[in-house]
C-alpha cells in the first residue's frame, strides 16, 4: 500500500496491511517530528511534495524490494502539511518470513525516500524557517 | 509549443507561484527552461544548490527535448521521509 495525504497517520492500520499468516518478521518505521536541528528548537514542521511522481517513486521502491528480497512486502505512508513535535510524517511498514529482510527492506526503503524522492520539509524556529536542502539560500528572488 | 511549468518548495516560493505556462519554440529543451526561468526570477537557477528537473513526472537531463503539453517539474534538493 502507498499513501501521500495529509490525514494523521496510523501506524498499526499501516502495518496491518502487510501482515499476513507467511510473515514472520514484521517491522514499521516511524519517522517523526524531531523538537530540534542543527542546535535549533524546531517548533513545527511542514511537508510539501509532488504528489503524482511521489507516489509513481514510492510504488517503484516497494517493487524494489520485492525484487531484492523473496517474499517480503512493504507498505509506505507520507503526511503531508504541517506537523507538531512528535508527530508521524512517515510509515514503513515491512513484512517478511524471517526479521533479517525485514529489517533490511525497512531500511532500503527509508534510505531509499531520502535519495529522490520529491517530498520537501520546512523546518519552523524561533525566529524564522527553511526549506531543508535550502539552508543559506535567500527565500525570495528579490533578496 | 506550450509547457507546463511546476515549481515547489523553494523554487515555488522564490517565484511566488506553483504552477507557470511558457510558450517555448520547437527545438526547445529542458537547458531553455532553465535559463527562461532564470530570465524571469532573476537567476532563480544559480543559487549554488543542485536543482534536479523531471518530464511527466519521470527525472531527466538539460539535453532533454521538451514536447507539446508536457510537464516540467523543477525539483530542489528533497528531504524524503523524517529522519
Amino acid at each position: 500500500m502507498i499513501r501521500i495525504s495529509r490525514d494523521v497517520l496510523d501506524p498499526d492500520e499501516i502495518t496491518s496491511t502487510v501482515r499476513a499468516p507467511d510473515k514472520g518478521g514484521v517491522v514499521t518505521f516511524l519517522g517523526t517530528v524531531r523538537d530540534h536541528t542543527g542546535g535549533k528548537r524546531v517548533l513545527y514542521l511542514e511537508y510539501e511534495a509532488y504528489e503524482e511522481m511521489a507516489e509513481k517513486m514510492l510504488t517503484r521502491i516497494a517493487g524494489e524490494v520485492t525484487e531484492r528480497w523473496d517474499d517480503t512486502v512493504v507498505s509506505i505512508a507520507h503526511r503531508l502539511g504541517r506537523m507538531d513535535v512528535g508527530e508521524i510524517s512517515l510509515v514503513v511498514a515491512a513484512a517478511s518470513p524471517h526479521r533479517a529482510e525485514a529489517f533490511s527492506a525497512s531500511q532500503y526503503v527509508v534510505n531509499r525516500i531520502k535519495e529522490n524522492v520529491p517530498i520537501w520539509k520546512k523546518e519552523a524556529f524561533e525566529g524564522g524557517e527553511v526549506w531543508v536542502g535550502m539552508e543559506g539560500q535567500p527565500s525570495t528572488a528579490s533578496n | 509549443m506550450k509547457a507546463r511549468i511546476k515549481l515547489f518548495a523553494a523554487l515555488r516560493e522564490r517565484a511566488g507561484e506553483s504552477e507557470i505556462e511558457l510558450d517555448l519554440p520547437e527545438t526547445a529543451t529542458v537547458a531553455h527552461v532553465v535559463r527562461e526561468l532564470d530570465r524571469r526570477y532573476g537567476g532563480m537557477m544559480q543559487g549554488g544548490v543542485p536543482i534536479m528537473i523531471a518530464v511527466n513526472t519521470e527525472y531527466v537531463t538539460g539535453d532533454h527535448p521538451i514536447q507539446e503539453g508536457d510537464e516540467i517539474a523543477f525539483i530542489p534538493p528533497v528531504s524524503g521521509g523524517a529522519l
